[in-house]
């Protein structure tokens, strides 16, 4: 093989000399209908936008934010501002205005693309508080017709003002390109921390490359997989996933109609490779249970019957051992009338590899996906390792370590029981923050933040953030997410806060699925008003404390974990909610938070024999009206192992 | 806006009577190409009354109407109305509940198809052409409306206000060169008032409607109509822009009632 290209420019015009028209680069579903664009018209596309934005005064080095849905456009914009050595800066587009505010004024951005009116008008109000944004370019034009300035353009003028240049200055675009070097900044991702402000990671074209390829070689992944692309542009996951491994393999990447459709588009296409946060699995997998708990009985019963049997195959097919006949013979029956249909109607048949990154998985969570036969993996990275840390491989699966080092990655443990590694993807540095880069890389190695540690087999096992581990009365290890997280698996409750620290055993705070808890009361004739009132019916209670024995037992198998099981705990009066700052808008709990608002409540938790602690709630009604709640929680006990 | 234009409707002198009741009075009003004009009224004005006789379903007793500088026979019948490129939208909902929503917009289409029911039948040559033409129509108001994800949904399960959305396409999909919405925006929350309303104006601005509509919520009469006529107990009693009308005693007084008694 000859030398590959290094930077996304030279790659992508790679693609279209490699690649025949009739190979689909990427798809968007539009009236309808899936069009589709080949390698060559994502290069001219992108050489069109890119020469209408040097047209416009774009220089080497200027950054573009890029701000919306999925759509081929604002890969093509940030393919085209690549190609002049500029460097996009993908926005979440559901931020807040203070934080687009924020790093678009942090990152210079003198060019900004939008998808729509509704991001449009968000960028109009930043170009008055920021004079440094000079234009901003929209895709969409509808309902923009009225809005008339100079510095307002759609994509399409873009590009046609790139044709005009193009055709007098033939050669402008490739020395453009020629000009790019693997280790120029190819883009800017920014980290939504649980304190201060975003901090904004500059990666490499070679960084990029690199850590795709190193993907795409770990699971023999080619141009023929089918990736559907409807993860936030600025999720480094997106950017490795839809932008990074497609360029680099030549596959296809589809995107959705809209949010709402994307269930259905992605039953159309039927992906071969899928990469979605935790959340993601969490929230099909609560659809699921839903949608078979208000199915007749028998179809009820036997899906519990084959997922039984499911999870016994897989547990064999996890270690390894060779699978009974008998429950050979039942899980093909079990493919053919359960698993089949269901993975089908996920969309999911045809999946050859999907990971699960960003965030710890409950490993419940993570084995019902295996065993309905979808190759699923963990992946650990963060936005500093360009996604490239470890991931587990075909045939060495573990449920819940993330698999050993990938290849080029060297990880260690530091005294404290931090996570430490050095890669080909490692991070530069934090743009125009050298005193957070110092912090975070010493020595070439990395602070990844996350306590964890290295199993026999040479998987690395993450336990939680680092700075919420610690410790019982007893000695005991307390790693707060993991608990919470195994009880998540349940799809009654939503969220979780386990205390512990410096305490003799561990509580915990639980916040039921209000629609799963009501649709199981409503089956059962249990009346309730409202989501207090629901959260505190005794039936509840045992319900809960159900799933509460399963974690427990599930904790009584791991030596290190035995002592923290939880003993008590209290159903919460409402949902922890962003807007009351209990969790962050990425669902972490925010712990010191907690405490302090609620420390009467985790008093009673730890105090013997009081079986119940009243509690008074202001909140304020978006008019400004607030209104005081009061509600009696009960606390329980829970048997442990 | 150009006044000198020839309104695309005339209205003149209409006057109807229901049993003993005089529904509408002599009431002329007009409707210019390209605006969006409102009909306000307390409940029972004759707002309806008078939509139902600009699109034909109701013949008036006295007056006439001229539809684009031709005066219509006195006994035109409903769906040639339509043909002629008026459609309309109802008050309580009137779509087919066990259809999709594609096949409630399609049949918006039905006006403009050519061909005959056995090509369409054996979906052959000239109608299978038609038939994708009508389709891709369709497909661009979906976009339009932002309804792609209900596109296979039967009409009977969707909530209330995308049923209202539902209609409002199906009424865009005959390309009408007049759009009447009977109170688009009933019982609708904020929100879906929101949007509505938006989607009416994007109809008018961007698409290039003319719209007449009924409307009870005033704010969004006031915001998005070019034009209003006022209606009280089967007369017109004004009308203008949204500032004069406003500022109308006789409108304050049809609405509120006699000040100080």
């Amino acid at each position: 093989m000859n030398e590959l290209p290094m930077t996304f420019p030279k790659i992508l015009i790679h693609n279209a000399e490699r690649f025949p028209p009739t190979k689909a680069a990427i798809r968007e579903k539009d009236y309808g209908i899936w069009q589709s664009y080949s390698w060559q018209d994502y290069l001219d596309q992108t050489r069109d936008f890119a020469l209408g934005l040097a047209a416009l005064g774009f220089k080497r080095d200027n950054k573009m934010a890029i701000i919306g849905d999925n759509r081929p456009q604002l890969y093509w914009g940030m393919a085209g501002c690549q190609c002049l050595g500029g460097v996009p800066v993908p926005l979440f587009q559901d931020a807040i205005h203070k934080e687009l505010h924020y790093i678009v004024d942090h990152s210079e951005c003198r060019f900004a693309l939008a998808e729509d009116q509704e991001q449009t008008d968000k960028l109009m109000v930043l170009k008055d508080e920021i004079p440094r944004l000079e234009y901003i370019i929209y895709d969409d034009p509808r309902g923009l017709q009225n809005y008339k300035h100079d510095w307002l353009i759609a994509f399409t003028d873009v590009q046609e003002m790139g044709r005009k240049l193009g055709k007098e200055n033939p050669d402008y675009f490739m020395n453009a390109v020629n000009d790019v070097k693997p280790d120029d900044m190819s883009i800017i991702s920014y980290t939504s921390g649980t304190t201060g402000n975003p901090k904004g990671v500059m990666l490499t074209h070679r960084k990029i490359a690199d850590c795709s390829r190193g993907f795409l070689q770990w699971d023999n992944l080619h141009e023929s997989e089918n990736v559907m692309a409807y993860l936030p542009m600025a999720w480094i996951g997106d950017h490795i996933f839809s932008y990074g491994q497609a360029l680099c393999s030549g596959f296809t990447v589809n995107c959705p109609e809209s949010t709402s459709t994307t269930v259905h588009d992605q039953k159309e296409i039927g992906p071969t490779h899928i990469f979605a946060p935790p959340r993601i699995w969490e929230n099909i997998l609560t659809q699921i249970m839903i949608k078979i708990e208000d199915s007749a009985w028998i179809k009820r019963k036997a899906f519990d019957y084959f997922m039984e049997v499911a999870k016994k195959v897989e547990k064999k097919r996890i270690a390894n051992e060779s699978v009974p006949l008998i429950d050979n013979i039942l899980y093909k029956i079990g493919v053919f009338i359960i698993y089949g249909p269901l993975v089908d109607n996920l969309g999911m048949s045809k999946i050859k590899v999907a990971y699960t990154a960003g965030e710890a998985i409950g490993p419940e969570i993570f084995e019902f996906y295996r065993s309905l036969g979808i190759n699923l993996k963990q992946l650990y990275g963060m936005t500093e390792s360009t996604a490239y840390i470890s991931m587990q491989k075909d045939g060495d699966i573990d449920s819940d370590s993330v698999g050993p080092p990938a290849p080029g990655v060297e990880i260690k443990i530091s005294d404290k029981g931090e996570v430490l590694y050095k890669g080909p993807g490692n991070f530069i540095g934090y743009f125009k923050n050298p005193e957070a880069t110092a912090e975070t890389i010493e020595d070439g190695w990395l602070h990844s933040g996350d306590a964890g540690y290295m199993t026999e087999r040479g998987h690395l096992k993450i336990i939680d953030r680092a700075k919420d581990v610690s410790k019982l009365n007893d000695g005991t290890m307390f790693a707060p997410k993991y608990i919470e997280n195994k009880l998540k698996f349940s799809q009654y409750i939503k969220e979780s806060v386990a205390h512990g620290m410096d305490r003799d055993f561990v509580a915990v705070f639980i916040d039921i699925d209000y629609g799963a808890v009501a649709n199981w009361a409503e089956r059962r004739h249990i009346g309730f008003t409202s989501y207090t009132d629901l959260a505190q019916k005794p039936p509840v209670y045992e319900l809960i404390k159900d799933e509460i024995l399963k974690v427990n037992k599930s904790l009584s198998e791991d030596p290190k974990l035995k002592n923290s099981q939880i003993k008590r705990y209290l159903l919460f009066h409402k949902e922890l909610n962003p807007d009351d700052g209990e969790i962050t808008r990425t669902r972490k709990v925010r712990r010191k938070f907690v405490a302090e608002k609620y420390g009467n409540l985790i008093e009673a938790l730890y105090t013997p024999d009081q079986d119940s602690v009243d509690m008074e709630a202001t909140f304020t009604y978006e008019d400004g009206r607030t209104t005081t709640m009061k509600a009696n929680l009960k606390v329980r006990d829970v048997e442990t192992f | 806006m150009n006044e000198e234009k020839e309104p695309i409707l005339r209205a003149e002198n209409i006057s109807i009577t229901f049993g003993g009741l005089k529904a509408l009075d002599r009431v002329s009003l007009e409707i210019n190409p390209g605006e969006i004009m409102a009909i306000i009224g307390p409940n029972g004005a004759g707002k309806t009354t008078m939509l139902n006789i600009i699109n034909g379903f109701y013949k008036p007793d006295e007056g006439r109407i001229i539809f684009e500088g031709k005066e219509r026979p006195k006994k035109m019948k409903p769906n040639l109305i339509a043909a002629q490129g008026i459609a309309r939208t109802f008050q309580n909902l009137a779509l087919f509940t066990g259809m999709s929503t594609l096949g409630n917009i399609m049949v918006g289409r039905t006006m403009l198809m050519h061909s005959n029911i056995f090509s369409q039948a054996l979906y052959w040559r000239f109608s299978q052409k038609e038939e994708i033409e009508h389709r891709a129509a369709v497909e661009r108001i979906i976009d339009f409306l932002q309804i792609e994800n209900i596109r296979r949904t039967p009409a009977s399960m969707l909530p209330y206000g995308l049923r209202k959305r539902v209609e409002l396409a199906r009424a865009l999909a005959a390309e009408p060169k007049l759009l009447l919405l009977d109170e688009p925006m009933a019982g609708m929350n904020l929100e879906e008032k929101e949007d509505i309303a938006r989607f009416v104006l994007d109809a008018n601005e961007e698409l290039g409607y003319t719209i007449a509509l009924i409307e009870h919520d005033m704010g969004v009469v006031m915001d998005i109509c070019d034009r209003i006529v006022v209606l009280d107990f089967g007369e017109k009693i004004a009308e203008g822009t949204p500032d004069e009308i406003k500022a109308d005693p006789k409108v304050i007084k049809a609405y509120l009632g006699t000040a100080g008694g």
